[in-house]
């Protein structure tokens, strides 16, 4: 039988937040105010193939990808990714899990050769730079680039080299929180093209977090909608369209939720 | 463990050191401006000494000479300690001002490895930059250590390290305890090992509550055996003891602080502060 990539049951997660109402002197503490970031979540996901999760900021999406790489700890319920738990057998989810998240994690300073050779050394691969080349190359970025600071590197091209850093790590399951927000169309189409080529080359499962309707439909077998904490709907893109009447995966969201999940990515830029 | 995750632990403890060392290449004109403070402030404390002698100080009773040995040499050990405390003590504050604290977290590597990667570069740099201003006070003071004893000093600053390491994951804590005050609480820490230490002078000027703080701070024996070595000429024999209490301490220190860690990396798990923006 084969271990399913990610197995979910029951997670919940909530966050506690201290809030000061008007009026209460300094030194006495502020009231705490749970706010449930995922609300009892089940899922499985089977190894390969990308799995698309759309929903608005806080809609429980990050919170996923972070209780998935380790970064927390589920309040109840269990998480298991390729049969390791994510809380009793972290070390051993970390050996199959690698993330690129909104904002390119590295070294602003270190080029990408040394931020590379960095992340090679903790997953336990030899630096060797004719490799480092050849996925950077493979991605689309200049031979130019690769010995100069990150933070000269457009945000497109740092976003290359977090999915080059997540091909030379060789995870089997590649967590993606949003890879394309905040992008020009061309580094966007750039970096979903990356993608593509990562899926056809290796055996990969990747959960691709996103606001961007027509970048699931393009990229992902199954789809998840998620609002509030919860999964509001689950299938594939066709499937879904068809059975919530219709239209793009943007008009099935707006059913569900009452919502238009553009505007709420605008009010957030806003704010 | 089986060899290859051992070679995998070894090669990210090397990984930890030569990204510290790329991050300094990078930063080389913050580390000189860092190397001229460091080296500025030994001057300040040598040239102390020898101001109170044209104020007066001398008058036969008081040993200016040795008085600026005793100063520069506790001024030369603080820069180094002090260093690697700070280094190690950062190595969390670090990763989330560069924002990779969640990429370095979600690795594949026992947290023992990452904080000890980064104490290895910390120890390395310290000794490195230590050795710098040495060389410049040394040719400034025309400093004698004829009578040193360089096997009793190395051991002392060898054993002094460890327990110093442990000292140091202990205060790497804070900033996960608390991300926004936790690196001036880095600070307030090191300050009170200055304080308590006897870096500067004798622990017996200092009040009884701060005597017991300084009787249970490493870096008191680290100082006053390194002093004895450097200018007493203790030998290595003779430091045994004070070897002995220093590999003692870390014995102590170096697990507690891990088992602090881990407990505060459960706690950041648990509510959330694990992310660059805490």
């Amino acid at each position: 039988m084969n271990v399913p990539a990610i197995d979910i049951q029951g997670v919940r997660k909530a966050f506690r937040r201290r809030e000061r109402e008007a009026g209460v002197p300094f030194w006495k503490r502020a009231t705490a105010k749970d706010k449930v970031a995922l609300h009892e979540l089940d899922l499985q996901v089977e190894a390969g193939g990308i799995t698309g999760v759309l929903g608005p900021n806080g809609s429980g999406k990050s919170t996923l990808i972070r209780i998935l790489g380790t970064l927390l700890t589920p309040d109840s319920g269990t998480a298991r990714v390729f049969g390791s738990d994510v809380v009793t057998e972290a070390l051993q989810v970390r050996r199959h899990v690698n993330r690129v998240s909104v904002e390119a994690a590295f070294f602003k300073e270190l080029s990408p050769w040394e931020n590379m050779v960095y992340a090679a050394r903790l997953y336990g691969y030899g630096g060797v730079r004719s490799r480092v080349v050849e996925i950077l190359e493979g991605l689309g970025l200049p031979n130019d680039v690769i010995d100069q600071p990150m933070k000269q590197l457009s945000r497109g091209q740092q976003q290359k080299v977090a999915i080059a850093r997540s091909f030379l790590t060789a995870p089997s399951l590649l967590l993606m929180d949003e890879p394309t927000t905040g992008l020009d169309p061309r580094s966007k189409k750039e970096v979903q093209d990356a993608l593509e080529k990562l899926r056809a080359e290796r055996e990969i499962t990747v959960l691709l977090c996103t606001h961007d309707m027509d970048e699931a439909a393009a990229l992902c077998e199954r789809v998840l909608m998620m609002d509030g904490g919860r999964v509001l709907a689950d299938g594939s893109p066709d499937e879904l369209c068809r059975r919530h009447g219709g239209g793009t995966l943007e008009d099935v969201f707006m059913r569900l939720t009452g919502k238009a999940l553009v505007a709420e990515e605008l009010e957030e830029v806003a704010k | 463990m089986t060899v290859s995750v051992r070679r995998t632990e070894v090669g990210a403890l090397l990984g930890f050191a030569e990204r510290q060392m790329y991050v300094y290449k990078r930063y080389w004109v913050w580390e000189v401006v860092w190397l001229f403070y460091s080296i500025v402030s030994v001057l300040s404390i040598g040239f102390l000494a020898s101001g109170l002698g044209a104020l007066g100080a001398g008058g036969g009773r008081f040993d200016l000479r040795k008085a600026q040995l005793y100063l520069l040499v506790g001024a030369l050990l603080w820069g180094y300690l002090s260093l690697v405390f700070m280094e190690a003590a950062y190595a969390i504050a670090w990763e989330r001002w560069e924002g990779t604290i969640e990429y370095t977290f979600m690795a594949p590597v026992r947290r023992v490895t990452h904080l000890m990667g980064i104490c290895l570069f910390a120890v390395v740099y310290g000794l490195a930059r230590t050795f710098i201003v040495l060389v410049v006070a040394i040719a400034i003071f025309d400093v004698d250590f004829s009578h040193a004893n360089l096997g009793g000093t190395l051991i002392v600053l060898a054993a002094s390290t460890v327990p110093l390491i442990g000292l140091a994951i202990l205060t790497s804590v804070l900033p996960l305890l608390s991300p926004q005050k936790g690196e001036q609480m880095s600070f307030a820490v090191q300050g009170f090992m200055l304080l308590v230490s006897g870096v500067y002078y004798p622990l017996s000027v200092l009040p009884a509550p701060l005597l017991l703080a300084g009787a249970i701070s490493p870096l008191t024996y680290a100082l006053s055996g390194m002093r004895r070595s450097l200018l007493e000429g203790a030998g290595m024999g003779d430091q045994l003891p004070t070897v002995a209490i220093l590999l003692g301490m870390g014995a102590v220190l170096i697990p507690l602080g891990i088992l602090v860690f881990s407990w505060a990396e459960r706690r950041a798990k648990r509510l959330g502060l694990l992310k660059r923006s805490g």
